[in-house]
């Protein structure tokens, strides 16, 4: 009879941002529950960044709706922000700081008490892997090493949601793959995550949901799993003739697989089976110069939905 | 030593909000002070150095060649107020007006401390708690080294204290207002070097009475908060002759501009941060 009802963490309906004329996010709809890791993806400009600053609850939205931990943040912008961790996509750590006072002086903005926040620090430093450069001026930090303490110092709180801008832009793989383990054990812990990304393998790994953003709208929104099945084929079989051999290559394949994309360097044939449709291929007399079957992934998703033009 | 997840509690117990939403303001007055104590040491002497080269170069200096007393006392005596105002504006300037460009351009860690539980609001009155503590130090310095001079007796201590804060207080909530439309530095800090601080601070009844300018000249005195402060500091300190109806009006205008200039600057930096 007890139906356990899912708490919402999120909830956007017509979520939209404007500059003047510019229209950054037009009319978004999305919730995200409880201890789900929901991503978003995009395209530089898409509005990823300003949908992630409203729900941050400091950028004020210009219309639609907008809850977050059940509260408009129109109205309680700092009870929100009390129970959010924010890892913005520019590290806005202080220079002149210690690494140490960056978080202590951070955790005090939540009016966590000095005693508590001496032992929060230590496990933060462990938790970025900072532990000797405690007493380093901040400025003297390398690229990575900001970035992972701007990530550390976003827990201080022990976020309810804890939402991370582009967090591995500038790590390297090994802090990448720690990053990922040290998000998943958050999730476990019952914290909500938000993340946008431009590694299509991150959000692979790490979001149950995504959606993907264009020029301020969602193009589509589901698993990882989901978007590949619905978007694109199970593999993605990549022939080359040369570069001026594949257009008029292109021509004999039609009907090859479930869709080709022709692309200056390499013709792709979306299929359920790539060897089977390889197959084919040398069957109708043609010679690839090099082929390769491979599993169709987000990315192909991405591209499809985005196009592949640059947008900057 | 534990992991980050070993000992989660999460926020929702953790943080009470209503505690930062009280106490914010102090939390950053004290980012700020624990910043400016990195160059704790370049306050103190850059205040003890100041005021003692001022004292020596002018005040004894050009002093020296003043033998008549202006407005009845010694030239040193009668300067002293203008240097505190002086002080106090440039000292508490200076944490408004760098800390601002930096919060919003060079680090944004205005921005970063807007993502917790901080308002805008208590950004503003936050930084202004510590340029006014920076602001004291600097007058305090300033008054030690006057009564070692001997321009100044100790008992004037606390009212030009006042008198100096207001004025620091006031300029630097005007500074405050101005600096949050500063997009990045373009020259801002020479501008207001050149064309509004120099002759603030020479044309105030600085050196020598305001009435002895041309009527012309008067009204930057008039609108400049060192004269407000000097000819208040004067009054307080050494018995000054002043119509009882201008010292109300001294304390009325610096207080303005203080008022005027954090209401200003409330709803700009709301905007500038919700952007």
């Amino acid at each position: 009879m007890s139906e356990i009802k899912e708490e919402i963490m999120i909830r956007a309906k017509g979520l939209r941002k404007t500059y003047g004329d510019f229209v950054a996010v037009d009319g978004i709809d999305f919730e995200v529950k409880k201890g789900e890791s929901f991503g978003l993806l995009g395209p530089n400009g898409a509005g990823k960044s300003t949908t992630m600053r409203m729900i941050a609850s400091t950028s004020l939205r210009s219309g639609g709706e907008l809850e977050i931990l059940g509260k408009d943040p129109n109205h309680f912008g700092p009870e929100i922000r009390a129970h959010l961790g924010v890892v913005p996509q520019q590290d806005n750590l202080d220079r002149e700081l210690k690494v140490w006072e960056n978080l202590m002086t951070y955790g005090r903005f939540f009016g966590l008490k000095g005693k508590w926040l001496k032992a929060k620090v230590d496990e933060l430093l462990e938790f970025a892997q900072l532990e000797e450069k405690r007493n380093t001026k901040t400025d003297e930090l390398s690229g990575g090493m900001k970035r992972r303490l701007t990530i550390a110092r976003g827990l201080v709180n022990e976020p309810e949601i804890f939402m991370l801008d582009e967090p591995t832009t500038g790590l390297d793989p090994q802090a990448r793959h720690i990053l990922w383990d040290r998000l998943f054990r958050l999730k476990e812990l019952g914290v909500t995550l938000v993340i946008t990304t431009h590694y299509m393998d991150e959000a692979e790994q790490l979001c149950d949901r995504l959606v993907v953003m264009d020029k301020g709208k969602i193009m589509a929104e589901g698993s990882p799993a989901a978007l590949i099945k619905q978007y694109s084929s199970k593999e993605v079989l990549e022939v080359r003739f040369g570069s001026e051999n594949n257009k008029s290559a292109s021509e004999k394949l039609k009907g090859v697989g479930d869709r080709l994309e022709v692309l200056p360097d390499r013709i792709l044939v979306y299929s359920e089976d790539g060897e089977k449709a390889l197959e084919q291929i040398t069957k109708m007399g043609l010679h690839p110069i090099t082929s390769l079957v491979r599993r169709s992934s987000l990315e192909d998703v991405f591209l499809r939905l985005t196009g592949r033009t640059l947008v900057d | 030593m534990s992991a980050v997840q070993d000992n989660w509690t999460g926020a929702k117990t953790l943080v009470d909000p209503r505690v930062p939403m009280r106490w914010g303001a102090f939390y950053v007055a004290e980012f700020r002070i624990r910043n400016m104590l990195k160059w704790v040491s370049a306050i103190i002497a850059f205040g003890l150095g100041n005021p003692v080269l001022y004292l020596l170069s002018i005040g004894i200096g050009i002093g020296s060649m003043i033998k008549n007393p202006i407005d009845g006392v010694p030239y040193l005596t009668f300067l002293a107020p203008a240097l505190l105002a002086t002080a106090a504006i440039q000292g508490a300037m200076d944490e408004v007006t760098f800390p601002t460009i930096e919060g919003f351009v060079w680090t944004r860690v205005f921005y970063s401390m807007n993502n917790t539980a901080i308002s805008s609001r208590q950004i503003v009155d936050g930084v202004m708690i510590a340029a006014m503590t920076r602001c004291l130090l600097q007058v305090l310095l300033y008054e030690l080294i006057l009564v070692l001079f001997g321009a100044i007796p100790l008992a004037s201590i606390a009212t030009l204290t006042v008198a100096s804060l207001l004025a620091g207080w006031g300029f630097a909530a005007v500074m405050l207002s101005v600096t949050v439309f500063i997009k990045d530095d373009d020259g801002f800090f020479a501008i207001v070097g050149r064309f509004i601080l120099a002759p603030m601070f020479m044309f105030s009844g600085t050196y020598f009475p305001l009435t002895s300018l041309p009527i012309w000249l008067q009204w930057i005195g008039w609108i400049s908060p060192v004269w407000h402060s000097t000819d208040l500091g004067r009054a307080l300190s050494y018995g000054h002759q002043v119509e009882p109806w201008l010292l109300i009006v001294h304390v009325l205008y610096l207080g303005a501009l203080g008022v005027v200039g954090m209401l200003t600057a409330y709803p700009q930096f709301r905007k500038r941060l919700a952007e």
